[in-house]
């Protein structure tokens, strides 16, 4: 296949691939527990510019329907992605809500966030 | 009238009671119990009166605040839904009755928010057995899930630490789902998933169909702790506090199962996809591999609660077969095994949590001689012992039998010889603690005059469970015969009646 072909006019998805890359590289490789969160906080992100990138027309407008622009689908964006990647993003923010708290009984507990210092106190407790 | 509201009237004496509890709870809080009992008892009822509407009358099909199924959200309420949902209230029910007392002692104060953060987790997982969008399944996922976590960090010291690495894997999990949901939204332009079934069989070469389908595979693989997503798992279940484990183990793992059968059976439609990928054979090489795994991660662990979490891993795992063989009596296999399951893991953690109220460990030392002084508490957990190894009558039996089954419709001789010899694995876990508990001397340095049988509403629900793990060994042949089987997906029935079985 074209290699060319596949990823010209694919940029945003492409990018969004990046995205969930380092997100989940953030999750699995770093250390700190901290800066896990941020890389699940990357990958939702990813996901939820995927869902947008798609609704995305290019001369399209905001879909609030307009006289003059007539009832031509084409031109208003499509909005159901958007309304739903409000809940999403609601949702990535309770997430993250619960996350912080339980990072901060972690904290209180055992002094430390980074996994190998941690796993050693949890090893201590036994 | 009032039948044909019921998917939703489910759901609403959960809120009521996830509201009032923590209303109700803040000026007394020995309050909080009886208001969460009363929610549940409400809901036991619905769910009773759902699944005997949809066996007398068919398909409920509601229409949220009366949109048209396209565009609004629809709750879709068949057979195999009902089913779900009554598993849920009745396990429910049970661990409330008996989280009356264990909680108080477990994690005192905690109770207003114990009670009303469990009814949250109830509504999302309800909501994701009735929905019939796929979006609005995701919330659901994500509002079981968040309650989840939060009932999971409350317990032992190192609770938080176990619910943190849980709720990382846990969003992947979703975020996979969302995915996966997202591909089929931008293929099919619908969220309703008999509107996305409709479309389906036109897509099923479709790469992007596939990659949505393996991206749910793997996100519900993650929450339903499938082999090898099943990391979270011991921890989380071993660290919590008892009641939390005893009402997250049995149903959090079946519903993600349901939602799996759901969308790979009635939503893709996985006959069509195994013409173009082997998803299926790889479900039940990854189920085969958990049953081996989490059976002998199983045998070497010291403490029971952990014990048990691994045995959870490898009974998922019987369910995960029965989905990936796909065939009718697989499918009868895993579902009655989604039911069967549920009731023996709960019997058996609210014996743990009982031993560790009356003990303060689960370590199986404590289990010494316990057989002794607490007689009815063990004979639960004796019966649930034989049902988990699948000895007849019980129903741990039938479900295997029928996993088994399945394999031979499909000549799939690996499945039949793991089923029938995971059961001599899960016998060496369980007849060792047997011995332990009736044999034994007690340990000398435990307060041996200490130990008794737990107040009554702590021993009720596990006699109750074990009850039942006789009775629907007993009667398995009904359930299956008028509950399981009319709610398999027809084309598949027929295809495979039509091929001589």
């Amino acid at each position: 296949m074209d290699l060319e072909a596949l990823i010209t006019g694919r940029w945003p998805y492409l990018f969004t691939v990046v995205l969930l890359i380092i997100g989940l590289r953030g999750m699995l490789l770093k250390s700190n527990f901290v800066k896990k969160l941020i890389g699940m906080n990357i990958f939702q992100g990813a996901i939820i510019l995927f869902y947008v990138v798609h609704a995305y027309k290019l001369g399209a407008t905001v879909p609030v329907f307009d006289k003059h622009l007539g009832e031509h689908a084409d031109l208003y964006m499509n909005p159901i992605p958007h309304g739903l990647m409000l809940t999403a993003i609601v949702v990535s923010v309770a997430t993250t809500g619960v996350a912080l708290a339980l990072l901060i009984v972690i904290h209180r507990r055992y002094g430390t966030l980074e996994e190998g210092l941690l796993l050693e106190k949890l090893r201590q407790d036994d | 009238m009032i039948d044909a509201h019921l998917p939703i009237l489910v759901l609403i004496p959960l809120f009521l009671g996830a509201v009032l509890v923590p209303a109700v709870g803040m000026s007394r809080r020995s309050l909080a119990y009886p208001t969460a009992l009363l929610s549940l008892a409400a809901t036991l009822g619905l769910a009773w009166r759902q699944l005997v509407v949809v066996m007398d009358s068919g398909t409920i099909r509601y229409r949220v605040a009366g949109w048209e199924p396209p565009y609004g959200i629809e709750l879709y309420v068949d057979l195999l839904s009902a089913f779900v949902v009554l598993i849920i209230a009745v396990i429910a029910m049970l661990v409330v009755v008996y989280a009356g007392s264990a909680v108080k002692r477990e994690i005192p104060g905690q109770e207003v928010g114990f009670f009303s953060v469990m009814l949250i987790m109830l509504i999302g997982l309800n909501g994701m057995v009735l929905t019939g969008d796929l979006f609005n399944l995701y919330v659901f996922f994500e509002v079981s899930s968040l309650s989840g976590y939060a009932l999971m960090a409350v317990g032992g010291r190192k609770a938080p630490v176990a619910a943190f690495r849980y709720l990382i894997l846990g969003t992947v999990g979703a975020s996979c789902y969302l995915m996966g949901v997202g591909y089929l939204y931008v293929l099919t332009g619908s969220l309703n998933m008999m509107d996305v079934a409709s479309l389906a069989p036109q897509l099923s070469e479709n790469p992007a169909f596939l990659i949505s389908a393996v991206l749910m595979v793997v996100g519900l693989g993650l929450k339903m702790a499938l082999f090898p997503m099943h990391l979270w798992l011991p921890d989380a279940y071993t660290y919590a506090s008892s009641t939390a484990t005893a009402i997250i183990a049995p149903v959090m793992t079946k519903v993600s199962a349901y939602v799996l059968i759901r969308m790979l059976y009635f939503v893709y439609g996985m006959e069509r996809l195994e013409t173009v990928i082997p998803l299926g054979s790889v479900i039940t090489w990854l189920g085969l591999t958990g049953v081996v795994v989490g059976s002998i991660m199983a045998i070497a662990q010291k403490d029971a609660k952990r014990m048990l979490a691994y045995s959870s891993v490898a009974q998922v795992a019987y369910i995960g077969v029965g989905i990936g063989l796909g065939t009718p009596l697989a499918l009868v296999g895993a579902l009655l095994h989604v039911m069967n399951h549920a009731a023996m893991k709960c019997c058996l953690f609210l014996v743990t949590g009982s031993v560790f109220r009356q003990t303060g460990s689960t370590r199986l030392d404590s289990f010494n001689g316990i057989g002794r002084r607490m007689p009815l508490t063990f004979l639960g957990f004796t019966v649930a012992a034989l049902a988990m190894v699948g000895i007849p009558p019980t129903n741990g039996f039938f479900s295997k039998w029928y996993l088994v089954l399945g394999g031979l419709q499909k000549d799939a001789w690996a499945v039949v010889i793991v089923v029938v010899f995971s059961g001599l694995l899960t016998g060496a876990y369980f007849f060792r603690l047997l011995a332990r508990i009736y044999t034994k001397p007690t340990d000398g340095q435990v307060e041996t005059t200490a130990i008794g049988e737990p107040p009554p509403a702590m021993v009720a629900p596990v006699l109750l469970l074990a009850a039942m793990l006789l009775l629907l060994g007993l009667f398995n042949h009904w359930v299956v015969g008028n509950i399981i089987e009319p709610a398999l997906p027809a084309a598949l029935t027929e295809r495979f009646s039509q091929a001589g079985f």
